[in-house]
């Protein structure tokens, strides 16, 4: 069981949040100009790494913030990234 | 019998009648069933689980791999040791896996098969026929003990603990550990698997800094027991060590009488583990006879419970710890009538030991040979001088010692092979893991207590900023230096010599493997199934080890361990899970009219998001069919009424909502006026159906959504994450009220005449029109109504504080009770929405639709700049191809039974199409219509309306032909009018 | 290959068995082969075998980088079923079990193939109207799928004893009597002894560090063994999909996550069936030949390439399996474990070539062991033949491009 940073609310146990998948897949400003190849990267590809990885989380059953941290897909170590949002 | 008339912990006044495999016995309180058979000198306590070998008492812990018992009392239950388990007054308990008698068992003729059964034998053969026809067999032979039928009555508990400092362990090193860490202060939570705190020292009397070990134990304990700061638990076995330093712990025999188990889940900030060592068997032909045992056990055997398992002991060791013990055994009778030693020569120690009380020592010695089938009757040893037998009841033999490093291991630990003492031991540290004591390989009790007094004091420190330097001493204890030489059997030895004793693993099966070029450990062990018991390995698997290094020709410790695989000792599912059955597993959510609902006898059905909802409200000898016509009849002719509640309510404020909602929803939410509601359709990103639903402008910028009962959570989850992840600059406020709110509508003909005949300030004339939302005063309290309809009737939906929903709906009923108004479940409401050919993201979305497909392009406002799906939707029209359809079906037979779900066939005297053209998404019997009716996808089918398709059903199927999917009031002239 | 048989095993016993011979090779690479197939689990061998067996190519590596079938093909709960709901899934399922079924005998390997049958329990209408979808669509497939009430289902499962307040009432079930358990570390060996006696080398601890290319094409592997030459190369590396492919810069549609799995000690037999409860959390069990009670559920709720498992999942696991089956709050949980499964957003396998020449990907999905034979199969037909299997034709990576996607079930996750 994970212990998930979060930025409010301190470390929380995972069944808490919801991982929100990698941080850089990033909405395309004006989807309209997108290739398909590259609306569907988008849409469906991962870099997926064995290793640190920058993803959101959402704290759901608390304080329903949603932030960054990094995490180590093999190891589980987690750095915090995000200050409290003002 | 055979127990002392002195010493041990069993209280002699107290005497306990148990039954084993049907002989009754006498032990003592403080006995374990184990203690008390070696007390009553039983000999075979179970057999093997391949060749039925009869077996003894290997140990006296909880790593014992032979005497694993059925327990007939306290409910039947399987597979225990029994090692651990206390002896009460009237305990029966049986040998497993053999039948009909531990002592006769016919399963032992595979002991004479063993030359055509070789580890992985059925790999080879059983081909002939396929393998159920064999396995039949083999299943009943396999399996251990049995698992009673009745339901397990136990209760249980699981709580949570954070705490600063966790010790696992309280031997020594454990005890030293805590006693640190407690004086400065920090939470330190010390668990224990045995009874009583101690450890080995409970086992074996140790000085420690001048005192007896019983009086150490007792002077720490109660210096721990004595401080807030500590918590103790004894019967306490830490299971598993997970991420982020939770480590699992079951504490058995709880204090409170009603609870069986408790299992802690214990956030730790820093872990010490010193959960000590087990002995290690050696590999000898026979080594599984009964009267063959550890040193060690035998040791424990004597010094706790005085029970004595043998007369005339040879000992066996390849290292230093079974010297320790020679004079324990002679002091209570036991005649040692010889040490064989695998080492060339003895340490000092050692041999002052046994030359003091004259015992013959042979040194290069081996055992070749164990005779007595079910209880040692003599050795056969081979020395320098030659091959002589040795008669004796009892080979005490040793092998070295395993730290217990699996929970280490859980942590994700790698254990390096520490050459000097022949075992494998922690690697670098992991999370907040610190080894100590002989869990980290030093076997010696002093160094032991340096070394947790070391760290206790380093982590604390660390922890608590405090500084404690004067525990780190290593404190005076008289013990025999250890050291060890491992020298394999040879090859040449006959007889099953065997590295794994509950799965029948031998030195042979091992060789067999390498062989056949298994050549990692892990493929040695599946192969094999060494290690892979109940057990699981834990006396056996560096045995293992170390002979398949040593058949490979590799250097000992090269080529690695199997993973120790969680949890350390076999934990009850009913502490894992017993805690939260029935309606505690997902509680269920209810609505202010969920108790009137139940009370008017209406089936419930699960709605999505853990509602329940009414599935159809049958009156005293109606069928569901009937209920669900009459209730439909009834909305479609009077008035219907049902309870909204679970759909999922939005309040969205702020001077950018206009905009968010016009890129959430396909279509446009800027122009709608205030006081006015429109029905929009949300896409995920990939265009395909997320949820739909009405949302009303309430200010300019302040909007009511709507969702689905089953979406709620997702749509929520949707627009918070655009929020606060992509559009952070948009001014939104986005608050989930569906829990603050309940929904009833109201639908029929008689809709507006039920509502105007309660007390209110709302006009329900003509003025108040489709679409329209109206806020006021409605039997004494505030609502919001909107005229809004999912059934296609003309229909008005009441929102209002919960508090007050009960007291509406039965005014409602009552408002209603002249116009014929009847309570509607969901099948009915299906019914309704099938016959209107709604689009349900749930059924016709089925994640491959997208709105072209359902036939709503009408709602796509492909010209607006951006919204979520567009592109994809845009994909879709650009790389189309062929795709499904949402059209209706009109079965040929007014009455045929179409499932929902069956499949689409071409019609087999027409068109030139073969194969899968689509499914049933919904059907019903229309009672409107007098005639089955179906929502279909179908390919191509917007262009096949009119063409026949086969409704392929499992048990029967039939033709229908191909239409618009709306059956009834094409025009919505009922809902709008 | 020397035939294994009763007779083989008893002419051994004379000599205590010291004459059998390896059961495959451990040979040194190779300068260059005609094919690599990195991966040497159950999808990389079972490949390897049908491009020597079928395709008539045996200048084939598979590269391994720890032991043969450690990653997921060891791991798995060894179930194998077909019980899916797209067109364009069930008969690749359906080709998977009609070859478990007859691979004991042309593998000379028993695989201890056991039709047990599987029965998911209904717990509501939405449940139901899944099992009729995916029963009806299978049907056309020729595979059964029989719905059953709720007295039959109890028939078939005499420890079913429901707790009386059951927050989802079981109200019957739906049965696959062709889903069977397969001794998963047989299907890499056997698959492995096969594919080594017509001449594909397998090269265990062998990591690929690198993909060499030219002019977009693949002309070799960079190992911890050094360089290995080939023009086509074969990805089947279930867990780590994205590691591998990242190495010809190709970005996939998947997530790796922990799958778990675990085992009860072994009890006398007391269950045949293999029972899904899908309603509370997925959960599904079934008892081993060897008495275990081995139990699984869905994946964790993140991406990890771990190996190791959250204990939450087991919990939640083992609250639905003791309203169903109550007596076994006494049977105890013996150990526990985690694979990792690389999951598309669309939970079917994706089978494929990629922009870069010469590489071939099979990504295993959420269902990796029970695909095994069929994946393997139309692998070895893609590799060897660079256009698809018929019945892995809309399996390709093109699905993502265009939209037109293989939907199993609502299984995509981080969306």
């Amino acid at each position: 069981m994970l212990e998930i940073p979060c930025p409010w609310c301190g470390l929380r146990n995972e069944n808490e949040f919801i991982c929100g998948g990698e941080a850089q897949r990033k909405r395309p400003a004006d989807p309209d100009r997108e290739t398909d190849e590259a609306w569907a990267d988008y849409l469906y590809n991962n870099a997926n790494p064995k290793g640190v990885v920058t993803e959101w989380w959402w704290h759901v059953s608390g304080c329903t913030l949603w932030f960054k941290i990094d995490r180590n897909t093999l190891t589980h170590e987690i750095t915090p990234i995000e200050e409290l949002p003002e | 019998m055979t127990r002392l008339a002195n010493g041990g912990v069993v209280n002699r006044q107290r005497r306990l009648n148990f039954r084993f495999n049907g002989q009754e016995y006498q032990g003592l309180e403080g006995d374990t069933l184990a203690s008390a058979l070696v007390a009553n000198d039983v000999k075979v306590v179970g057999r093997s689980f391949k060749y039925h070998r009869p077996r003894g008492l290997l140990t006296c812990g909880p790593e014992e791999p032979n005497a694993l018992v059925q327990l007939l009392s306290d409910g039947d239950q399987p597979n225990l040791r029994a090692t651990e388990i206390r002896l009460t007054e009237g305990l029966e308990a049986k040998s497993v896996n053999c039948w009909p008698s531990a002592r006769f068992d016919l399963g032992a003729v595979n002991d004479w098969l063993s030359p055509i059964i070789p580890a992985g034998f059925y790999y080879k053969t059983f081909m002939a026929r396929p393998w159920d026809f064999y396995s039949r067999f083999i299943r009943k032979a396999a399996g251990l003990g049995r698992l009673p039928t009745e339901r397990d009555r136990g209760r249980y508990e699981r709580v949570f603990h954070h705490t600063d400092l966790l010790v696992v362990g309280a031997g020594p090193a454990g005890l030293r550990a805590a006693q640190v860490a407690a004086i400065s202060g920090a939470d330190v939570m010390l668990v224990d698997m045995q009874m009583s705190p101690g450890g080995h020292l409970l086992f074996h009397s140790r000085e420690i800094e001048g005192k007896a070990g019983a009086e150490w134990i007792a002077e720490v304990t109660a210096e721990l027991k004595g401080r807030r700061n500590v918590t103790c638990l004894q019967n306490t076995t830490a299971t598993g060590y997970y991420d982020h330093n939770m480590v699992l712990a079951v504490e058995h025999e709880p204090e409170a009488a009603w609870l069986r188990e408790r299992l802690w889940h214990i956030r730790a900030k820093k872990v010490v583990i010193a959960t000590g060592a087990v002995e290690r068997p050696l590999v000898f032909p026979g080594n599984d006879r009964p009267g063959v045992m550890l040193t060690d056990a035998v040791a424990r055997y004597v010094s706790r419970f005085a029970a004595v398992p043998g007369q005339r002991a040879v000992v066996y060791t390849n290292n230093s710890t079974a010297y320790e013990h020679l004079e324990l055994m002679l002091s209570v009778g036991i005649s040692v009538e010889q040490v064989v030693d695998l080492r060339a020569t003895l340490g000092e120690a050692e041999r002052e030991l046994v030359q003091r009380n004259s015992i013959e020592v042979v040194t290069n010695g081996r055992i070749i040979g164990v005779e007595g089938r079910s209880a040692v009757r003599d050795v056969r040893v081979a020395g320098e001088s030659g091959i002589r037998s040795v008669s004796c009841d009892l080979v005490c033999h040793s092998g070295g010692w395993n730290p217990l490093i699996h929970l280490y291991s859980h942590a994700g630990g790698k254990s390096v092979f520490d050459q000097e003492s022949a075992t494998f031991i922690p690697g670098e540290p992991v999370q907040a893991v610190h080894c100590v004591g002989a869990a980290n390989g030093t076997f010696s009790v002093a160094g032991g207590l340096g070394e947790a007094a070391g760290i206790a004091g380093s982590l604390v420190e660390e922890l608590t900023g405090k500084q404690l330097g004067s525990y780190s001493s290593r404190p005076e204890v008289a013990e025999i230096p250890y050291g060890i030489n491992v020298i394999w059997p040879e090859k040449t030895l006959k007889g099953k010599a065997f590295v794994d004793f509950q799965n029948d693993v031998t030195t042979a099966d091992i060789a067999l493997a390498v062989r056949e070029n298994f050549q990692s450990i892990e493929h040695v062990k599946r192969y094999t199934t060494a290690g892979m018991a109940v057990d699981q390995g834990k006396v056996g698997n560096p045995n293992v080890i170390g002979l398949v290094t040593k058949e490979l020709g590799e250097q000992q410790g090269s080529v690695g361990t199997t993973t120790f695989r969680p949890p350390f000792m076999p934990v009850s599912f009913g502490v894992i899970g017993g805690s939260e059955q029935g309606q505690l597993i997902i509680p269920a959510r209810t609505t202010p009219i969920t108790r009137w609902n139940i009370a008017q006898g209406a089936a419930m059905d699960e709605a999505g998001a853990n509602f329940r909802r009414p599935f159809y409200f049958p009156r005293a000898g109606e069928s569901m069919d009937d209920a669900v016509a009459r209730e439909a009849r009834a909305a479609r002719n009077a008035c219907g009424i049902y309870d909204g509640t679970p759909l999922g309510t939005f309040e969205l404020q702020g001077p950018d909502t206009a905009e968010l909602l016009n890129r959430l929803y396909t279509n446009r939410f800027d122009n709608l006026l205030i006081g006015r509601g429109r029905f929009g359709l949300m896409l995920r990103e990939d265009g395909r159906f997320l949820d739909d639903g009405v949302t009303f402008r309430v200010g300019p910028h302040h909007y009511l959504m709507s969702c689905g009962t089953g979406a709620a959570g997702v749509v929520y989850a949707h627009i918070d994450r655009l929020l606060q992840t992509e559009w952070t600059d948009l001014k939104v406020y986005l608050v989930n009220v569906s829990a603050g709110l309940a929904t009833m509508c109201v639908c029929g003909p008689y809709a507006r005449d039920v509502l105007g005949g309660v007390e209110t300030d709302i006009d329900f004339d003509e003025s108040f029109r489709f679409m329209d939302f109206r806020e006021g005063r409605f039997a004494g309290v505030s609502v919001r109504i909107a005229r809004v309809s999912y059934t296609g009737e003309l229909s008005f939906e009441i929102n209002v504080a919960r508090r007050h929903a009960l007291m509406i709906w039965t005014t409602l009923m009552n408002a209603g009770q002249n116009y014929g108004i009847t309570p509607i479940g969901s099948e009915t409401s299906g019914v309704l929405r099938i016959e209107k050919g709604f689009v349900s993201p749930g059924h016709e979305g089925d994640n491959i639709t997208n709105p072209f497909d359902a036939g709503m392009a009408w709602i796509v406002d492909m010209e607006k700049p951006d919204f979520i799906g567009k592109r994809s939707l845009r994909r879709d029209l650009d790389l189309g191809g062929e795709r499904q359809h949402v059209v209706g079906l009109l079965p040929d037979k007014h009455r045929a039974l179409v499932a929902d779900g069956s499949a689409l066939l071409p019609d087999p005297g027409g068109s030139g199409r073969s194969g899968f053209q689509g499914h049933v998404t919904a059907a019903c019997f229309s009672p409107t219509l007098e005639r089955t009716i179906a929502l279909a996808l179908l390919k191509d089918g917007h262009h096949r309306h009119g063409e026949k398709v086969l409704i392929s059903g499992l048990e029967q199927s039939c033709l229908a032909t191909v239409t618009a999917p709306v059956f009834f009031d094409p025009q919505g002239q009922r809902m709008r009018g | 290959m020397k035939r294994f048989s009763i007779f083989s095993l008893a002419r051994n016993a004379l000599t205590g068995h010291r004459n059998w011979g390896k059961m495959w090779r451990s040979p040194d690479p190779k300068r260059e082969y005609d094919v690599i197939i990195i991966g040497g689990g159950g999808h990389g061998l079972g490949a390897a075998y049908f491009l020597a067996k079928e395709h008539g190519i045996t200048n084939v590596a598979v590269l391994e980088k720890g032991w043969l079938g450690g990653g997921n093909t060891g791991r798995n709960t060894m179930t194998v079923r077909s019980n899916f709901l797209r067109e364009d899934s069930v008969p690749f399922h359906e080709m998977s079990l009609d070859l478990y079924h007859q691979l004991s005998r042309d593998l000379n390997y028993n695989l201890m193939v056991s039709q047990r049958g599987m029965i998911t329990f209904i717990q509501s209408s939405a449940a139901n109207r899944v099992a009729l979808q995916m029963a009806n669509t299978m049907h056309i497939y020729g595979a059964e799928y029989r719905m059953l009430t709720l007295d039959e289902v109890k028939r078939r499962i005499p420890i079913f004893d429901p707790s009386p307040d059951m927050r989802l009432p079981v109200r019957g079930g739906v049965y696959q009597p062709r889903a069977s358990m397969v001794r998963h570390d047989a299907v890499a060996w056997g698959f492995a002894r096969a594919a080594d006696a017509r001449g594909v080398d397998i090269i265990q601890n062998c990591e690929v560090t690198g993909v060499r290319q030219e002019g977009g094409a693949v002309t070799g592997v960079e190992t911890s063994r050094g360089l290995i030459k080939g023009k086509k190369i074969g990805m089947a590396v279930a867990g780590h999909g994205s590691v591998v492919a990242s190495m010809v810069g190709q970005r996939l549609p998947i997530i790796t996550q922990p799958l778990q799995a675990w085992v009860s000690e072994p009890v006398k037999p007391i269950l045949n069936e293999i029972v899904v409860i899908r309603s509370y959390y997925g959960t599904y069990l079934m008892q081993s030949d060897k008495g275990e009670i081995v139990v699984g559920q869905g994946c964790d709720p993140y991406p990890s390439y771990a190996q190791r498992g959250t204990f939450p999942i087991i919990e939640d696991a083992t609250t639905s399996m003791l309203e169903v089956f109550p007596s076994f709050g006494r049977l105890k949980l013996l150990r526990h474990w985690a694979g990792m499964l690389d999951i598309p957003y669309d939970g079917s396998p994706i089978i494929s070539k990629t922009n870069t020449k010469g590489f071939y990907i099979d990504v295993a999905g959420s269902g990796g062991f029970k695909t095994t034979p069929a994946a393997a199969k139309t692998f070895a037909h893609l590799i060897a033949n660079d256009f698809p299997h018929p019945l892995a034709e809309k399996l390709g990576l093109d699905r993502f491009a265009s939209g037109r996607l293989v939907q199993e079930g609502g299984v995509s996750a981080n969306r």
